[in-house]
């Protein structure tokens, strides 16, 4: 089973390698690792993916509160939180394909950002699931590069995952 | 304070933290500390080998309670530490490692001597520091120091690039601020209530005893608790000397080398109160059958510790001390019951036991004579046999004064945490119990010791082999003594002689007892030199991956028979299991 667990960590050199450490010594299986700004400078978030069991996600969210750097570990609920992804995808675009690409980018509400003779670049953003199943779409024309994001997520309602 | 230099800065911390005593060795990016440390107060202690500044930084620490300090240089230096932190990581033991680094400058340059010592011990630090400001010392100091002895107490790395030692700073000790470690003292009132209930409902309560209650400094309460409710204890190596081993209600340790009747108790229990103990695999045996019966109640000051490795169902987050003494005053006295009947038939039908008459000088027999002749002492052991002898067949009544490698199971460990331990606790007796397999892993510390004067008494039980390796290999694999056999072992005599230190022998039985005599008069490092069999035997023993009902007697013929009959050859694969 897939836990999304969101980290509120000092933003200081070598946190991540402790935490990606923590994972690879203990056996834990990353799916997606996030990290971005929060508004303090002094602190950063992480959204992890992870598989496994409850057990194993009780021990993840102990040994994660272990580390110094880490402030807070929260479990998002996937159906008390909101997430979303960003991927960019360059796809083979010939002449006759272009009309359709169009139509299955305005479908999905994504975006072109980038047009050449013989391809195209689409953003998508949405859920994990959306991502997917655009990408599966795409894949009849030849996808040429893709860059994903990694899922980031935040709960839904007025509580807070802050530092 | 004003202006000092980083290296005036960290002996000031040190001061401030009340460090009286570091082990170290220098080197190129240390001169400008070791050129402070010339005019400090705080001793310093120069060791042949950085791994032995670390074990006697660790012994000192786990036989006074406070935070030991090592101190090496860069690269090979550091590395060298790297033994013996893991050590103290695997025993939750407080230890503040200083390494120098080179330049700020020259970090990632692979220049001389470098070695990314903060990525190197990531896995087995608590927490550790690359320092890139001067400025930034004191609050490193303080920090470290407050991490390595709170909470569940290990070592913090501190890596001090040469630059940051020669800057200046104005000294100011700051207040801890550290928003990501709250460690969990406090105990849960509904928690204790649920546990105290239990212990109460409890038919056949078994208290299982590791070394939190040590470091918590709880075992008075712990005593107190027991004899309320008459539960016996059974500790684990790291417990040992929590619980007086001539009390009534003492089961001795458990596990693959434990008693027989601390073993019996756990498979029949239907309560386990687990303090301060982490249920590993040398305790448990085979997990899916330890202590089919019981209930558990595990208390641990690590949150992470509780269901790792067991199924817990009331699970107490705290401190140990706190937790036992809030259970004391909740439960209420309870009677000798059919139970302690029970235990008590158990530990008269099987004590532990050897063939005392004999023409060789048992190893179990000298364990005895040393608690006859010093029942205080502090007893250091190294790694294997020793180590087993040492928890079985002294008598340990006391905390802190049981000292062992546990978790990593360091050989060469002892003789330098016998000086760490000796140096805290100068009024006691300190033993390093021995094999002559381990005492060479460190034998040049004998320079340090005796230069020191720290005159600890190392006593070698000397089979000339890899004792307990070899004992596997005699029990699972046809007694092919693959790499167990040392061949030549050296003169102990002489080689104590060579370094300054008194060397004695005994090769007969009747020898022990005058030897040991001179060697506690001795008023300095003394070896002891005692010839015993290759073939004597660690006993009883759960064979690996068994459950600890299959306990069996080496010592008797009978047991032994069954013990080869049912896991030599077939047992190959369990310890595979067990080793993977």
């Amino acid at each position: 089973m897939k836990h999304t667990i969101a980290l509120i960590v000092e933003n200081r050199p070598g946190v991540l390698v402790r935490i990606a450490g923590l994972f690879s010594r203990r056996g834990f299986n990353i799916d997606s690792l996030t990290v971005g700004a929060t508004d303090k400078p002094d602190y950063s978030r992480m959204t992890i993916s992870v598989e496994g069991d409850e057990v194993v996600l009780e021990q993840v969210t102990k040994q994660l509160n272990k580390l110094i750097n880490v402030i807070r570990v929260s479990e998002l609920a996937p159906e008390e939180s909101v997430e979303r992804e960003l991927a960019i995808i360059k796809v083979a675009a010939k002449k006759e394909d272009r009309s359709e690409i169009m139509q299955i980018v305005s479908v999905f509400r994504a975006k072109i950002i980038d047009v050449s003779p013989r391809s195209i670049i689409v953003e998508v953003t949405g859920s994990e699931d959306k991502v997917e199943a655009m990408v599966r779409l795409l894949r009849q024309f030849g996808i040429k590069e893709m860059a994903r994001t990694g899922k980031v997520s935040m709960v839904r309602g007025s509580a807070a995952v802050g530092p | 304070m004003g202006k000092m230099s980083g290296a005036e800065a960290i002996l000031e911390c040190l001061k401030l933290e009340g460090v009286e005593i570091i082990f170290g060795l220098p080197g190129g990016v240390l001169l400008p500390l070791y050129d402070a440390i010339y005019d400090s107060d705080i001793r310093h202690i120069l060791v042949r080998h950085e791994q032995a500044a670390a074990h006697a930084a660790d012994g000192y620490a786990r036989a006074t309670g406070r935070v030991g300090v090592c101190l090496a240089t860069s690269g090979p230096g550091a590395t060298n530490l790297v033994t013996g932190i893991a050590t103290a990581y695997m025993d939750s033991v407080p230890l503040v490692a200083m390494t120098g680094q080179v330049p700020t400058n020259l970090i990632g340059k692979d220049a001389f001597q470098e070695a990314d010592i903060t990525g190197i011990t990531m896995p087995v630090t608590k927490h550790s520091y690359l320092v890139r400001d001067a400025r930034d010392i004191p609050r490193v100091f303080r920090e470290a120091f407050y991490i390595a002895r709170t909470g569940r107490p290990g070592p913090v790395l501190i890596d001090l690039p040469r630059d940051v030692t020669v800057n200046e700073l104005d000294f100011e000790y700051p207040e801890i601020s550290l928003p990501g470690y709250n460690p969990n003292l406090k105990v849960h009132g509904l928690q204790i209530k649920r546990a105290a209930q239990a212990l109460m409902e409890a038919e056949r309560p078994v208290i299982y005893v590791g070394g939190g209650v040590k470091y918590s400094d709880g075992h008075r309460e712990l005593l107190t608790l027991a004899e309320k409710i008459k539960a016996p204890v059974t500790t684990t190596l790291m417990g040992i000397g929590c619980f007086p081993e001539d009390h009534p209600l003492s089961l001795g340790m458990l596990g693959m080398h434990g008693t027989k009747y601390a073993n019996y108790a756990i498979q029949e229990a239907d309560l386990i109160l687990a303090v301060g103990a982490r249920f590993d695999d040398r305790v448990t045996g085979k997990v899916a059958s330890f202590a089919p019966q019981a209930k558990i109640i595990h208390v641990d000051v690590d949150p992470a510790e509780i269901g790792k490795n067991v199924r817990v169902d009331i699970p107490v987050v705290g401190d140990a001390k706190s937790a036992l003494s809030e259970l004391a005053k909740a439960v209420e006295e309870k009677a000798w019951s059919p139970w302690n009947d029970k235990v008590a038939g158990w530990k008269s039908d099987h004590p532990l036991c050897y063939a005392k008459e004999s023409e060789t000088i048992k190893p179990q027999a000298v364990l005895e004579t040393i608690c006859d002749l010093c029942p205080d002492a502090v007893i250091v052991t190294e790694v294997g046999q020793n180590q087993m002898w040492a928890a079985q067949f002294f008598t340990h009544k006391d905390p802190r004064h049981f000292i062992s490698s546990g978790g990593l199971g360091t050989m060469g460990y002892g003789f330098p945490a016998a000086i760490g331990a000796k140096l805290g606790c100068p009024e006691k007796e300190v033993f390093d119990i021995a094999g002559d397999g381990s005492f060479q892993m460190n034998i040049q510390e004998l320079a340090t010791a005796v230069i020191n004067e720290v005159p600890v008494k190392v006593i070698i039980l000397n089979n000339g082999v890899l004792g307990m390796v070899r004992q596997w290999q005699d029990l699972f694999y046809e007694k092919r003594f693959s790499g167990t056999t040392l061949h030549r072992v050296p003169d102990f005599v002489k080689v104590a002689e060579a370094y300054g230190a008194l060397g004695l022998r005994a090769t007969k039985p009747s020898e022990v007892e005058p030897v040991l005599k001179e060697a506690i008069d001795s008023e300095v490092v003394t070896i002891v030199d005692l010839i015993i069999s290759p073939d004597e035997k660690v006993s009883p023993m759960v064979p690996a991956g068994a459950s600890l009902s299959e306990i069996l007697e080496l010592e008797k013929a009978e047991e032994s028979g069954r013990f080869q009959k049912s896991y030599a050859g077939s047992a190959a694969s369990e310890i595979l299991e067990l080793e993977g």
